[in-house]
């Protein structure tokens, strides 16, 4: 008879390594899946050509799968249907604009539907009882398991001993005395176990890897609803909204006028990338950075639009610059005085 | 480049543009459809290749070749399986 089967949901930090290892070690194979949304922070510093420093971060759930050498798959999760929930989560958002428990049954959902694809019996994660303040709460995680229909076949290795017997438990497929009772924000039992099964490397703990738990994305996040809907719009987020949202600083110059300026080589060649549609600034003849500006301007946003793009280039000190504006392939020279008030800047600032 | 010369491969994946994780989403799936012993080129843009590859590798117990920078662009070679 072949060996039992599991699907493991990971990210690669610590708690689902672990879970992973627990599991592993009992004899079952795994699969891992690591789902792509789009709005992972790691992987957004990979595409913009690494960290500031020079570095290029690692992938952690490939890391993780690597050292335990178990096989994972990719779920590309970020298409519409991803993206309404994060509009409408039914359960609410986070501190920020992160609806984690919308979230979690979404992909757990996916996480079932490959679980019987694949013939496994049970789905597991790397979630401690008591870490996060709403998502890894008991009752949370109970409703969480419930909606997704994985009831009685979600194991959470690390703190299994203080919930419910699972299936795959009652049914001897998983020898519950090998689980953990761990809970809690202190790491100190998951790093003392990581000693205990040989696990030497993992990330260092970042308070999560997606941008909607990060505040300023969240402000940039709630401004394009809000202005799509005060423009009588549906409120609605689209993918490419996602990558220009972690790319540049952000300013609105009116409620229906908005401009993105790049940070960095990087930046810029995403905002290059992403240019249709909307008018691209630049300066003419000398090193800045490269805007974007979304909505119809007048020509007063046109000349401020400017004036900001003159401010973060190489000719923020002199007199006047020309800044070349470029929509629908037609460029057009705006010569005009890099802006210099900073708190009129910082006003716009999103 | 290499100092001993790399295997034609069987199949070339060119995944140029595309971002983590879709090399190696890509490479996994072509992989499903060879025989063990083939040899596979991935073409990719995105310099986490380098890193990633060898770990896929791991994970899913294939051989890595090499992962070869070329210009703006990295070469990988991968053997499906691990020769006995």
């Amino acid at each position: 008879m072949s060996a039992p089967k599991a699907i493991a949901m990971i990210s690669g930090g610590l708690d689902s390594t672990l879970a992973l290892a627990l599991v592993k070690r009992q004899g079952i194979e795994v699969k891992a899946v690591n789902f792509y949304t789009g709005l992972c922070i790691t992987e957004t510093q990979r595409r913009k050509g690494g960290r500031p420093d020079g570095t290029i971060p690692r992938n952690e759930a490939l890391r993780a799968a690597s050292d335990l050498e178990v096989e994972i798959e990719y779920v590309d999760v970020s298409d519409q249907g991803y993206l309404e929930l994060i509009v409408n989560p039914r359960h609410g958002y986070g501190s920020n604009a992160n609806p984690c428990v919308d979230c979690r049954i979404f992909m757990m959902r996916k996480a079932r539907e490959i679980m019987e694809r694949e013939g496994a019996s049970f789905v597991f994660t790397g979630e401690v009882v008591g870490q996060r303040p709403k998502s890894q709460r008991r009752d949370t995680m109970r409703a969480v398991e419930r909606e997704s229909g994985l009831e009685g076949r979600l194991v959470r290795p690390l703190s299994a001993l203080l919930l419910a017997p699972s299936i795959p438990e009652k049914e001897g497929i998983l020898d519950r005395s090998r689980l953990l009772g761990i809970s809690g924000r202190s790491r100190q039992p998951q790093i003392r176990l990581a000693r205990e099964l040989g696990i030497e490397d993992w990330p260092q703990p970042a308070g999560g890897c997606c941008y909607l738990t990060d505040e300023a994305f969240s402000r940039k996040f709630f401004d394009i609803l809000d202005a799509r809907e005060e423009a009588g719009e549906e409120r609605r987020i689209l993918r490419e909204d996602l990558v220009l949202l972690s790319t540049g600083r952000h300013f609105r110059l009116s409620p229906r006028v908005k401009m993105i300026v790049g940070r960095s080589e990087g930046e810029n060649g995403v905002l290059d990338a992403y240019a249709g549609g909307r008018a691209r600034l630049l300066a003419r003849d000398l090193n800045g950075p490269v805007a974007l500006v979304e909505g119809t301007a007048t020509w007063e946003e046109r000349q401020l639009a400017a004036r900001i793009v003159a401010r973060y280039g190489k000719g923020k000190d002199l007199p006047e610059v020309a800044i070349d504006w470029i929509e629908d392939g037609v460029p057009e020279t705006l010569l005009v005085p890099p802006e210099t008030d900073e708190a009129r800047i910082e006003a716009m600032r999103i | 480049m290499p100092e001993t010369p790399l295997p034609s491969p069987d199949l070339t994946l060119d995944t140029s543009g595309r971002l983590c994780p879709y090399p190696i989403v890509e490479i996994a799936r072509a992989m499903k459809t060879l025989a063990s012993g083939a040899v596979v080129c991935v073409v990719a843009t995105d310099p986490g290749i380098v890193t990633d590859m060898p770990m896929w590798c791991r994970a899913t117990r294939n051989q890595h070749l090499g992962t070869f920078r070329e210009g703006a662009a990295f070469r990988s070679w991968v053997r499906k399986g691990i020769p006995a």
